[in-house]
């Protein structure tokens, strides 16, 4: 453990009484953030466990739910995440050199990136609300409205469809039933859907606002070579987000698009 | 004290942290790890009397085999809400939350934990989750029992399910915030000599008690989430009817609540190392040993869950193998309880009252960790699975064993707590009371159990009314040594001895500062120079400030 080697450090408006260097107080903060990281590792683990399972289970209403999505919004999405990791990287490292403006910049480039992120999210919910693909019956027109809800060509009744379409790489030796029931049973994959994704954008919205918090220190001129650590693990959370939606996009949006199971 | 040093009698120190300064403010906004500890205690205290107030309604209605008391409804209700408060809000927060959040920092020689705000926000997470709860008790209750299991709970019951789970929630992350705050503190936080290897046993436990709760409880998060998802939405993740699979839910719940009496059990243990190495005057015996099966529990405690679904209709393949892995958590749980014994043999032990209690956790332990053996097998376990056999081998561990841990725990700390004694005849008094009624009310049920009387159950056949009256009557007797120390320890606060920084004439350096400690723990940060458990003819008696 460091002890008090340090003189210059010793009296930074930004130590904290119960460490003795600035050393340790960045070690800790980072080695804290990093046991935080492995709790939300943990969590998205179990969703990520019980998604598999049922993966594995209804693999076909899977890939019919993941064909009906829109792939190229969730592309697109993954490109701007991809970005704000950059602007996120950037950041770290001009509070690292100390160069307030690039900081602020680098930020709220970030920020925008997350809020156009959390844009798309909101409207791929919107169309899910529009083609009632909103699992459950307390939210939406409810799923499985067979008929009453068919009004764009997404609705499940043309997933029913679509199973059996050729031109959509269905089968069409799968009997009208059984497409029927898989359609049905999209409505788990719905569920995860938005259990996994609503996860991942509440996190992005605490996300806008650590970085709301960071804006506002980094615009006073806290940050500099001395002392970087809130922009550092700032930085940390938001590629931690960011990866978790790397590991999402595939798994929602990607499963199997050139077949229909059985 | 009738030792050397207490010819000079003992005075409290001008200034210390709970004189440091005054008024509401100062306790609410405190980032001071002692104070956010004096905090937890009135907290849970709270929910363990209230849990206790449960209980007691429980064995009044079991007097008799008719169920003349209570409905069905509020049968169920009352052991739902006993279980609850007694895990979420009293066990699990107890030693680490109490004991822990006071005594960790000063151990391992820091001036506070790694992060006093996150402590501080930890207890309010807590108190959030608290208030949850408690709503969910007043406007109604719950009667899922502790486990929810769904779809019972997600989709067939009409009590106030997601107010609790919510209320589950918010306490599980404040346990994830102390754990956090633990394991950073101990790998960044310790005092210049303060090697791993001179690390007490306490700390030992609960690093590897806060281990569980970083990587159990997210776990236990996600499963509550998802329940209230189903419930409030219905959509199908647990309920067969919507497509989902209910012995998942089981799988997820007890990937937490499994491990979770290990968070439980592993800091009472670390309290009892403390407390037989003291009172034996010995060094402890095998200590890498002690500190390594603390990790090791942890480490076995998370391959073990299935164990509680062995009827659940989980495989007879991963049945057989996680049998045998429950086994193997026996081998470091053994491993302590030997370590004990061997080092209270040929030692100069003193049955003080933290002693006593000790030695009954021993005991106590052993017959809660054996009979856990019997349920680890496959053929027993489906005979005495959900009785109260059960009940019995749960209550040995966790009352038996962790709430007797945690008030000799608190009996050897109140002089560092509070700079003043608690009168020693009521707190033996009350050892041996809480260890008569303790057995006198879950041995029969270990009888119970196997006759066959199943838990949970509102009303049971006439012949098992005499162990269940034997039981109840334990029960009054247990409440008696529990309500003996609220009175002499706040009677101690006042007109309790002056302690004097070291009256039990421990090692450690929770004994070097004074008694109640400075608010920076020390009034210069120690250097280590020697083994924890330096007792002994040729130890040198601890310097003190």
């Amino acid at each position: 453990m460091s002890t008090s080697q340090t003189t210059t450090t010793e009296h930074h408006p930004a130590l904290a009484h119960q460490f003795d260097s600035m050393e340790q107080q960045q070690d800790a903060s980072t080695f804290g953030m990093w046991v935080f990281l492995l709790t939300e590792i943990m969590m998205f683990g179990g969703l990520f466990t019980a998604y598999l399972i049922y993966r594995l289970k209804y693999y076909p209403a899977f890939v019919a739910g993941s064909t009906s999505i829109s792939v190229g919004w969730g592309f697109a999405n993954t490109l701007v995440l991809i970005g704000s990791s950059f602007t996120m990287a950037m950041a770290v490292w001009a509070a690292q050199k100390g160069y307030r403006k690039s900081q602020v910049w680098l930020l709220l480039a970030t920020m925008v990136l997350g809020a156009a992120f959390l844009g798309v999210k909101a409207k791929e919910y919107y169309d899910k609300w529009d083609e009632c693909h909103i699992p459950g019956h307390v939210i939406g027109k409810g799923f499985n409205t067979w008929g009453g809800c068919s009004v764009t060509n997404k609705s499940l009744g043309n997933i029913a469809e679509e199973i059996r379409d050729p031109k959509h790489h269905g089968n069409p030796n799968i009997p009208e039933g059984a497409a029927e029931q898989t359609a049905r049973q999209t409505e788990i994959f719905f569920s995860f859907y938005f259990a996994m994704t609503g996860l991942h954008a509440f996190h992005m919205v605490i996300g806008l606002g650590l970085l709301t918090w960071l804006l506002l220190r980094a615009r006073g001129g806290e940050f500099g070579p001395s002392y970087y650590t809130p922009v550092e693990l700032g930085g940390l959370y938001w590629h931690f987000v960011d990866i978790v939606w790397i590991f999402l996009f595939p798994l929602l949006y990607l499963i199997s698009r050139h077949q229909h199971g059985v | 004290m009738s030792t050397a040093t207490a010819i000079v009698k003992p005075v409290m120190p001008e200034r210390h942290y709970l004189n440091d300064n005054y008024g509401i403010r100062s306790w609410l906004l405190t980032k001071d790890h002692k104070r956010i500890a004096i905090l937890y205690l009135f907290s849970i205290s709270f929910f363990f009397l209230l849990g206790g107030i449960f209980a007691a309604l429980i064995r009044l209605h079991l007097l008799t085999p008719n169920g003349e008391l209570f409905q069905a409804d509020t049968y169920n209700k009352l052991f739902t809400m006993h279980g609850v408060n007694m895990v979420f809000f009293f066990l699990i927060p107890s030693v680490p939350a109490v004991l822990g959040n006071f005594l960790m920092p000063i151990m391992v020689g820091a001036k506070d934990l790694a992060f006093p705000k996150v402590n501080l926000l930890s207890w309010y997470i807590y108190m959030v989750g608290a208030t949850f709860s408690l709503i969910a008790m007043v406007s109604g209750g719950v009667d899922t029992g502790w486990t929810f299991y769904a779809p019972l709970s997600s989709g067939y019951l009409r009590t106030h399910v997601i107010a609790m789970a919510v209320g589950i929630l918010f306490a599980g992350f404040s346990s994830i915030f102390t754990g956090l705050n633990f394991i950073v503190t101990v790998h960044r936080m310790r005092a210049p000599g303060m090697t791993w290897g001179r690390l007490p046993l306490f700390v030992w436990a609960n690093y590897a008690a806060s281990l569980i709760m970083i990587l159990g409880t997210p776990v236990l998060a996600i499963t509550l989430i998802l329940l209230a998802l189903e419930r409030g939405f219905h959509i199908g993740i647990f309920d067969p009817k919507l497509g989902g699979d209910p012995v998942l839910f089981q799988h997820m719940f007890w990937f937490y609540s499994h491990p979770a009496v290990y968070i439980m059990i592993l800091p009472g243990m670390g309290v009892v190392s403390e407390i037989v190495t003291c009172f034996s005057r010995k060094r402890v015996f095998g200590y890498s040993f002690i500190a390594f099966s603390s990790i090791a529990i942890a480490v076995f405690g998370f391959v073990v869950w299935a164990h509680h679904m062995f009827v659940a209709g989980i495989s007879v393949y991963s049945a057989l193998v996680f049998s045998l892995l429950s086994y193997a958590v026996a081998i470091p749980s053994a491993v302590k309880v030997f370590n004990w014994t061997a080092t209270m043999y040929k030692g100069s032990v003193k049955m003080d009252t933290p002693m006593l209690y000790a030695v009954a956790f021993i005991g106590l332990f052993t017959i809660g960790g054996l009979t856990g053996l019997f349920l680890a097998a496959l053929g027993l376990d489906v005979h005495v699975h959900d009785t109260y056999f059960v009940i019995a081998h749960f209550h040995y561990v966790m009352v038996g064993g962790m709430v007797t841990a945690y008030m000799g725990g608190l009996h050897f700390w109140w002089p560092k707590l509070t700079g003043r004694m608690y009168p020693e005849a009521p707190a033996k008094l009350a050892a041996i009371v809480t260890f008569i009624g303790f057995n006198l009310t879950f041995f029969p049920q270990f009888i119970l159990g196997y006759l066959g009387m199943p838990r949970r159950y509102w009303a049971y056949p006439p012949e098992f009314q005499v162990l269940n009256v034997l039981s109840t009557a334990g029960a009054s007797i247990l409440s008696v040594g529990f309500i003996l120390p609220l009175l002499y320890f706040l009677y101690s606060l006042k007109y309790g001895e002056v302690a004097g920084d070291n009256p039990w004439q421990a090692t450690g350096l929770e004994w070097e500062t004074s008694s109640p400690p400075p608010t920076h723990n020390f009034h210069q940060i120690p250097v280590v120079t020697k083994e924890p458990y330096a007792y002994g003819e040729d130890a040198e008696v601890p310097v003190v400030h």
